[in-house]
């Protein structure tokens, strides 16, 4: 017993008062924001409601039944029926994996491709920055629907397609945003210290820049996770995404739409959960960049 | 004693729209193992240039355009960059000016130094942040357990030097290239971080260029100094020579222009005019238009004639040699 009081005393500074983590810090000041409180709630529901999978459903979302077809919302069905009967309660909330899903795979394809691109554009010499740069701009050329067109045709309309063509509509934003910052960062001192130290260009790149950048990625990932999930939702109601009966809340909107006077519901359901989850991303994103950025740290 | 580096004629230019800079011009020096070389002049002499260049790590739009560079019997200027990255920060490593800047923002100083080994060493990730830990409390950071963990932004700028010799000395290198290592400093600091260098050093064996304008500093640490005007080296000598008997003209102000103790004078003494410019370099000595001592010689042949850098053990570029 009495060692531990020694040591307190021979070892001053480990009574100090626990020095918080930068990450731990952050996240106090994320939650202590009001949008990105509001933000949290949201995106914290899509995930709860995907972990929790089918046991949460008060009806199987592919469950049909003929004779309960475009029922108004009730106590019985809270978001009403569609038109063949299958709960879009159940389905809205087994939708958000979808989303959840789309949001994550498609801004993963765009950061991990704009990145590289962006990384050795900046940082690999004249010519590769003309080849690469001349690539993005003819991505950026296209019209967006058009370039996700291009990509389904070539891979045939699924979800996952979607979610493919969504991300390599994505690429050249990030290429952009990351040759722009690698430019900026390439005549560091510490890029320069590190070249003096025998890093070799590659370790450069990846190591010492790359990690730089983080955190304006962080937040232009979390500006674009909401663009995605909306054009795969687009892809979707064009009939080239998430195929029926996925109960995707874009291709539900697609059902749905021949029904928009007769059973407002039908439609009202997935578009209000495609902006309320959109809102949501966005207010969580408005947090994060004022969070990360040092700017707006006092 | 073969030397450990030597550096024969090299030539260092910049391209720039007005046209050719050549910042390092005809320099020849030489370093021996475990020595202490000064390498002072003002700003724009050339001497951080000179410096990069053993490294070979002038950019684009600059180049090594002439002489050789060798450095314990290779040709730093042959080597292919793979070779070139195995010899810095392991054999040759180098600290800056502004210690603060010259660190990861983003990383702790235990992953910054460990870096070090991975890279060169390709060392346990654990075992590199013990020696890390090693290295800050033999550089003198107070409590290295809690300082590994540190960011760059939460040192003091002796602190952020003292790691960045640290990371320098990782490897115990054969030289150690400091390029103004105190001049960013406070100046209580930077006597400690000269006198933490010399003792590294000396342990270690290495040798140390140590490139700055601060004539103190120089007096303090050099055993030889290498005294740099507009690209060219003027004199060379024992910092001893060099202090009690300058002979070259421009020496000769700069010890002039130091502020001595006591001595309250109206105005420092000055060196008249100022660096030539480098499309405007002057004919023959390129000191020649400053030069007070020319003008009391009477010396025409300066102005058209450029001299040569002569002596064995001790060399000036000087048309006034024995003059006096």
């Amino acid at each position: 017993m009495t060692d531990a009081s020694e040591t307190a005393i021979i070892a001053p500074e480990k009574i100090e008062a626990p020095q918080r983590s930068n990450f731990s810090k952050g996240l106090r000041r994320l939650l202590r924001h009001p949008s990105g409180q509001v933000g949290g709630v949201v995106i914290l529901f899509l995930v709860l409601c995907t972990i929790g999978g089918q046991a949460i459903l008060p009806y199987d979302p592919l469950d049909i039944d003929p004779i309960k077809r475009l029922r108004p919302p009730s106590a019985e069905h809270w978001f009403g029926t569609d038109e063949l009967g299958r709960d879009l309660f159940s389905r809205i909330l087994y939708g958000s994996r979808y989303t959840l899903m789309i949001g994550l795979v498609s801004t993963s394809i765009a950061a991990a491709g704009g990145i590289v691109l962006g990384l050795l554009a900046g940082g690999g010499g004249k010519l590769a920055d003309m080849v690469i740069m001349r690539f993005v701009d003819v991505l950026l050329a296209f019209p967006y629907i058009l370039l996700l067109l291009a990509v389904i045709a070539i891979l045939g309309p699924s979800l996952w397609t979607a979610m493919i063509a969504v991300g390599v509509g994505g690429i050249p934003g990030y290429a952009r945003l990351v040759r722009g910052e690698v430019l900026a960062l390439r005549e560091a001192e510490y890029v320069e210290a590190m070249r003096a130290l025998g890093g070799g260009h590659l370790r450069i790149l990846f190591g010492t820049i790359l990690p730089n950048i983080l955190s304006p990625l962080v937040i232009f990932a979390s500006f674009t996770i909401p663009l995605t999930v909306l054009a795969a939702a687009a892809l979707s109601f064009l009939g080239l995404g998430a195929q029926p009966p996925l109960p995707e809340w874009g291709s539900m909107l697609v059902d749905a739409r021949t029904f928009l006077r007769t059973a407002w519901w039908v439609v009202a359901a997935p578009g209000v959960a495609i902006f309320i989850s959109i809102l949501g991303m966005n207010l969580f994103g408005n947090a994060l960049r004022d969070v990360l950025d040092p700017k707006g740290q006092r | 004693m073969t030397a450990l580096l030597e550096i024969k004629n090299l030539q260092t230019e910049f391209k720039t729209e007005d046209g050719i800079v050549r910042a390092v011009d005809d320099v020849t020096l030489s370093v021996r193992a475990g020595e202490v070389l000064g390498l002072v002049g003002e700003s724009g002499s050339g001497k951080t240039v000179t410096a990069l260049s053993i490294l070979r790590l002038i950019e684009k739009p600059g180049a090594i355009v002439g002489g050789s560079i060798r450095f314990d019997g290779r040709d730093v200027l042959a080597l292919a960059e793979k070779d070139l990255t195995e010899l810095r920060g392991d054999r040759i490593s180098m600290i800056f000016q502004q210690p603060k800047v010259c660190l990861n923002p983003v990383l702790t100083v235990g992953q910054q130094i460990a870096e070090v080994f991975l890279r060169h060493r390709s060392m346990e990730k654990k075992d590199a942040l013990d020696q890390s830990v090693e290295l800050l409390r033999s550089v003198g950071i107070p409590s290295p357990e809690t300082k590994v963990s540190a960011y760059p932004h939460e040192l003091s700028g002796g602190q952020a030097q003292r790691v960045m010799i640290a990371i320098a000395l990782a490897l115990t290198p054969r030289i150690l290239i400091a390029d103004e290592p105190t001049t960013a400093l406070d100046v209580t600091i930077q006597a400690q971080i000269i006198e933490l260098l010399r003792k590294l050093c000396e342990t270690t064996d290495t040798a140390l260029i140590i490139v700055t304008h601060d004539l103190g500093v120089i007096a303090e640490i050099a055993d030889r100094v290498a005294v740099m005007y507009a690209g060219q080296i003027v004199e060379e000598a024992s910092v001893e020579e060099l202090f009690d008997t300058p002979q070259h003209p421009y020496t000769v102000g700069l010890m002039q222009s130091m502020p001595t103790l006591g001595d309250r004078r109206q105005r420092l003494n000055m060196i008249p005019g100022s660096v030539p410019r480098p499309f405007h370099m002057p004919v023959g000595c390129r000191f020649s238009p400053r030069c007070r001592a020319r003008v009391e010689h009477g010396l025409e042949k300066c102005l058209t004639d450029p001299p040569a850098l002569t002596g064995e053990t001790r060399k000036l570029r000087c048309w006034l040699e024995g003059k006096e």
